[in-house]
C-alpha cells in the first residue's frame, strides 16, 4: 500500500493510542502527535507534545517505553512486522524458541530404537528355532538310522531296498559316455 | 554323502542368493560417503571437468586391474582375507592381517560419522529444523554469542552435536546423545549383519537402491532452484591448466583406490561366497564402472544445491548492501533492485564518494561464494544443512538427504564388518557350538565399546586423525603387497589359469600387463608422492575455538608429540603385520628344517581346490 495522508493519520492515532496505555491518561490527541521530515523512503521524525503542560514535549524515554510496550499493536495495524517497521533506538525483545516438553527428537529416536531392538529379537528367535528344528531333525534322522540297522541294510542312509529298485534302470548319460570311449 | 535337503551349502560355505544380491553388495561397499562428498569437492578444486582426464586415467590402470585382483582371488580361493592370503603363501599371511587390522580401524570410526547422520536425521523431525535458529543467551537479551559470530548451522554442529573442545588434548566429556546414537547404529549394523550374508544379503537391497533414488529426486529438485545452472557450469567448467600440477594426478589416484574401497578384505571376504565358475572379470569392470558413474552423477545434485546456496548468499549480500544504502540516502523502496544495483553503485559512487565510503559496502562477488568450496563432513552437516534451510519443505529434505548419507554408509559398514566378520569365522576363534550370532554381537559390542572415545568432546579430531592416517596410508601399502604378490610370488601365469578356469578365457593382455608391472608401478609412485607430501609439513588440524581472535575462523593447531606418536603408530600398525608375518613363518621354517621331519607345502591351484 502507499504511504499518504491517511496513513500518516493512522500512526498519529496509534502513538496517541500508545501513549495513552502508558501512561493511562487520556490527555493526549492525535493533534499532539507531529510528524517532520517525511522522505519518500518513508522515514519520518515524529514528537509528542503535552498540551497540558504548555506545549512541551514530553521524553523520548517515555515515548520509547510506550512505544515499546504496544509494539505489536502498532506492527499489526500497518500489517507490518518488526524487521520491517524500524523504530531506530528501539531494540525489540527477543521472544524464546518454543521448546517442548520432551525433546521431539528423543520421541523419534524411542521409535527408531525399538523398531531396530524388535527386529534384532524377531532374527535371533528365528535363528534359535531353525536350530532346534536342525537339531530335531538330525536326532530323527539319527533315531531312524539306528533303528535301520537293525531291520534294514543301510548304504550312505538310503535302505539298499531304495537302491536295487534303482539298479534296473540304465542311466543314459553314462551310457553315451562309455560309447565314446573306444574299447582297447 | 548326505545331503540334507534345507541346507544350500556344499562345503558349509554360506552362498549368495542370486548373483544381482553379490553386485549389489559390492556396489554398496565401493559407493560411500566419499562418492558425495570427496569427488564433487575434487572435481571443483582441480578444474572441473579437466580433472575427469585422470581420474579415468587411473581408473583404467589401477582402479580396475586391482579390483578384479581382489575378486578373483576370493572367489577362487574361497576364504576371507587372512585365509585367501595364507593360502596363497604362508609369507603373505601377513597381508591378510594387515587389511583385516584396517578395516577393524576403519569400522570403529566409520560408524560415529554415521551416528552424527542419525543424529541430524531424528532432529529433522522439527519445525523449525533446530540449526536454523540461534538459541537465546543466558538473560534473554539477545542471540547466544557463539552462534551470533559464527552462524546457526555451524553451532548448532561444532557445539549442539559434537561438543567440540578448543584442542585435542583436551578430551572433555562423553556427550550422551551421541552415545545413544552410537548404541542405535551399532543395533543396526548388528541387525544387518547378524548372521553373515545371509542378513546382509537382504539389506543390502534396500541400502543399496535406496540412495540412487533419492539422488535421482534431489537431481530434479536440484536443477529447478535458481542458481543451480551456475553452480553446474562453476563444477564443470574445464581448466586444462590444473593437469600439470601433480597434486592433481595424486589426488586423482588416491580417490578412485579409496573410493573403490580395495585393499579392506571386504571384497575378497564378498567374492569367496560366489560359485567358483563366476565371471568375475566382468563383475569387476561393472563394479568399478557403476562406482564411477555414481560418483559423477552425485557431483550434478551436490553442485545444484551449492550454486543455489552460493546464489542465495549472493543475493543476500546485495539485498544488505541495497538496505543500507536506501536508507543512508532516503531513497523511495524498491527504487534500488538487484540487477541495477550495480548501475545505481557507479552513479552514487560518483556523485557522493565519502558517503558510499562511509557506509563501508560488503563486496558481493558471486565467484567468491561459489568458491568456498567444502568437502566431508563439513559438506554435509554445514553447508548441505543451511542450502535445506531455504529450500521450501525443509524438514522433507533433510530427512531424505540424511536417510541417503545414512544408507550409503551403512553398505559400506557392511563390506567393512564382512572384512572383520569372515577371517574370524574361518580362524575359529569360538568353537563351533556357538552360533554365529553370537560373534557378530560380540564384534559389535567390543567396536562400540571403543567407539566411545570418539564420542568425547575431542572426538571429532581423533576421527579426522584415524580417517588420515589408518585409513589412507596402509591401504596403499597392502595393495601394493596385494599386487606383487598375486604378480610374482603366485606367479601371474598360475593366476592366469585360474582365472581362465573361473570365467572361462584368458586374461588378455590389458591385465597381464596392468597386473605385473603398471599397477605396482603406479602404486608405488603413489605411495611415495604422499608419504612425501604428508612429511613436508608438521600435521596440523583446525580447531574450533570459541575463544580465538580469528573467530568464527578455525584455529591452526599443530598436534601434540603424543598424538603424532598415536598417527604414526595407526598408520604403521597394518603395514607392520606384512614383515612380521614373513619373519614368524621363515623361521617356523627354519625351526622345522632343522627337525628333518620336513613335508613340502602343497601347490595350491583354484581347480584343485573345487574338484
Amino acid at each position: 500500500y502507499a504511504w499518504d495522508a491517511n496513513e500518516e493519520y493512522l500512526f498519529k492515532a496509534m502513538v496517541a493510542f500508545a501513549m495513552r496505555r502508558y501512561s493511562s491518561k487520556s490527555t493526549t490527541q492525535i493533534s499532539n502527535v507531529l510528524l517532520c521530515n517525511v522522505t519518500d523512503r518513508v522515514s519520518f521524525w515524529f514528537v509528542v507534545t503535552d498540551s497540558s503542560k504548555n506545549v512541551t514535549t514530553v521524553p523520548g524515554s517515555e515515548v520509547e517505553a510506550a512505544i515499546r510496550m504496544n509494539r505489536n499493536r502498532i506492527n499489526s495495524a500497518f500489517l507490518l512486522s518488526d524487521k520491517t517497521l524500524q523504530f531506530l533506538k528501539i531494540t525489540s525483545t527477543l521472544s524464546p524458541p518454543v521448546e517442548p516438553s520432551t525433546p521431539v527428537w528423543l520421541i523419534v529416536f524411542g521409535v527408531v530404537l525399538c523398531l531396530i531392538v524388535a527386529g534384532i529379537l524377531l532374527l535371533v528367535v528365528a535363528g534359535i528355532r531353525q536350530g532346534k528344528t536342525k537339531n530335531k531333525q538330525s536326532t530323527e534322522r539319527e533315531n531312524l538310522e539306528e533303528k535301520g540297522e537293525v531291520a534294514v541294510t543301510v548304504e550312505n542312509g538310503i535302505p539298499c531296498e531304495a537302491l536295487d529298485l534303482k539298479a534296473g534302470h540304465i542311466n543314459g548319460v553314462f551310457a553315451a559316455d562309455d560309447e565314446r570311449f573306444t574299447s582297447l | 554323502l548326505a545331503v540334507s535337503p534345507e541346507i544350500p551349502k556344499e562345503d558349509g560355505r554360506p552362498k549368495w542368493d542370486n548373483k544381482f544380491q553379490y553386485i549389489l553388495s559390492c556396489i554398496g561397499f565401493a559407493v560411500g560417503l566419499g562418492n558425495v562428498w570427496r569427488f564433487p569437492y575434487l572435481c571443483q578444486i582441480h578444474g572441473g571437468g579437466a580433472f575427469l582426464i585422470p581420474y579415468f586415467i587411473a581408473l583404467v590402470f589401477e582402479g580396475i586391474p586391482l579390483l578384479h585382483l581382489e575378486l578373483a582371488l576370493g572367489q577362487c580361493l574361497r576364504k576371507g582375507s587372512i585365509g585367501a592370503w595364507n593360502t596363497i603363501s604362508p609369507y603373505l599371511r601377513g597381508v591378510g592381517v594387515g587389511s583385516w587390522m584396517v578395516s577393524v580401524l576403519v569400522s570403529l570410526y566409520y560408524n560415529t560419522i554415521l551416528t552424527w547422520v542419525m543424529w541430524y536425521f531424528i532432529n529433522s523431525f522439527q519445525e523449525p529444523l533446530p540449526w536454523s535458529v540461534c538459541p537465546l543467551n543466558v538473560n534473554r537479551t539477545g542471540l547466544n554469542e557463539e552462534c551470533y559470530e559464527s552462524t546457526s548451522v555451524n553451532y548448532f554442529w561444532y557445539r549442539k552435536t559434537l561438543n567440540i573442545t578448543p584442542d585435542v588434548t583436551e578430551s572433555g566429556t562423553l556427550q550422551w546423545w551421541l552415545i545413544l546414537c552410537l548404541a542405535a547404529c551399532w543395533a543396526i549394523v548388528y541387525l544387518c549383519t547378524i548372521r553373515g550374508i545371509e542378513t546382509t544379503g537382504k539389506a543390502i537391497y534396500v541400502t543399496a537402491i535406496f540412495p540412487y533414488l533419492v539422488l535421482t529426486i534431489f537431481l530434479i529438485h536440484g536443477l529447478t532452484l535458481p542458481g543451480a545452472t551456475e553452480g553446474l557450469v562453476y563444477l564443470f567448467t574445464p581448466n586444462l591448466n590444473t593437469l600439470k600440477n601433480p597434486r592433481v594426478w595424486l589426488d586423482a589416484a588416491t580417490q578412485i583406490f579409496f573410493s573403490l574401497s580395495l585393499a579392506f578384505g571386504g571384497l575378497i571376504a564378498f567374492s569367496s561366497y560366489n560359485p567358483p565358475k563366476n565371471d568375475c572379470e566382468k563383475d569387476a569392470v561393472t563394479v568399478a564402472v557403476v562406482n564411477c558413474m555414481t560418483s559423477l552423477y552425485a557431483s550434478i545434485p551436490v553442485f545444484s544445491v551449492l550454486g543455489f546456496k552460493a546464489t542465495t548468499g549472493y543475493w543476500d549480500c546485495l539485498d544488505r548492501n541495497i538496505i543500507r544504502i536506501i536508507n543512508e540516502f532516503d531513497l523511495p523502496e524498491e527504487s534500488i533492485m538487484r540487477q541495477n544495483y550495480t548501475a545505481w553503485i557507479s552513479f552514487l559512487n560518483s556523485s557522493y564518494p565519502e558517503k558510499i565510503d562511509g557506509l563501508k559496502l560488503k563486496s558481493c562477488d558471486l565467484q567468491e561464494f561459489l568458491d568456498q568450496s567444502v568437502s566431508g563432513t563439513g559438506l554435509a552437516f554445514i553447508v548441505f544443512t543451511q542450502a535445506v534451510i531455504l529450500m521450501p519443505g525443509s524438514q522433507a529434505w533433510a530427512i531424505l538427504f540424511f536417510i541417503m548419507l545414512f544408507s550409503l554408509g551403512i553398505s559400506s559398514m557392511f563390506g567393512n564388518i564382512e572384512g572383520v566378520f569372515t577371517p574370524l569365522l574361518e580362524l575359529q576363534i569360538l568353537p563351533k557350538s556357538i552360533p554365529k550370532e553370537l560373534l557378530s554381537g560380540i564384534i559389535c559390542l567390543i567396536c562400540f565399546l571403543i567407539a566411545l572415545c570418539f564420542t568425547l568432546g575431542s572426538g571429532s579430531y581423533w576421527i579426522d586423525i584415524f580417517d588420515s592416517y589408518a585409513g589412507s596410508l596402509p591401504l596403499l601399502v597392502i595393495a601394493f603387497f596385494e599386487v606383487i604378490g598375486v604378480a610374482y610370488v603366485y606367479k601371474i601365469k598360475r593366476f592366469s589359469k585360474d582365472v581362465k578356469w573361473m570365467t572361462g578365457r584368458k586374461p588378455n593382455l590389458y591385465w597381464q600387463i596392468t597386473w605385473r608391472f603398471i599397477s605396482p608401478l603406479l602404486l608405488l609412485i603413489v605411495f611415495v608422492a604422499f608419504v612425501t607430501l604428508q612429511i613436508q609439513k608438521p600435521p596440523s588440524y583446525a580447531a574450533w575455538n570459541p575463544k580465538y581472535e580469528g573467530f568464527p575462523m578455525k584455529e591452526e593447531k599443530v598436534y601434540p608429540p603424543w598424538v603424532q606418536a598415536i598417527c604414526v603408530l595407526l598408520a604403521l600398525l597394518p603395514c607392520v603385520f606384512v614383515p612380521l608375518a614373513a619373519l614368524f613363518h621363515l623361521i617356523k621354517q627354519m625351526r622345522r628344517r632343522k627337525d628333518l621331519s620336513f613335508v613340502p607345502s602343497e601347490v595350491f591351484s583354484c581347480q584343485g581346490a573345487n574338484s
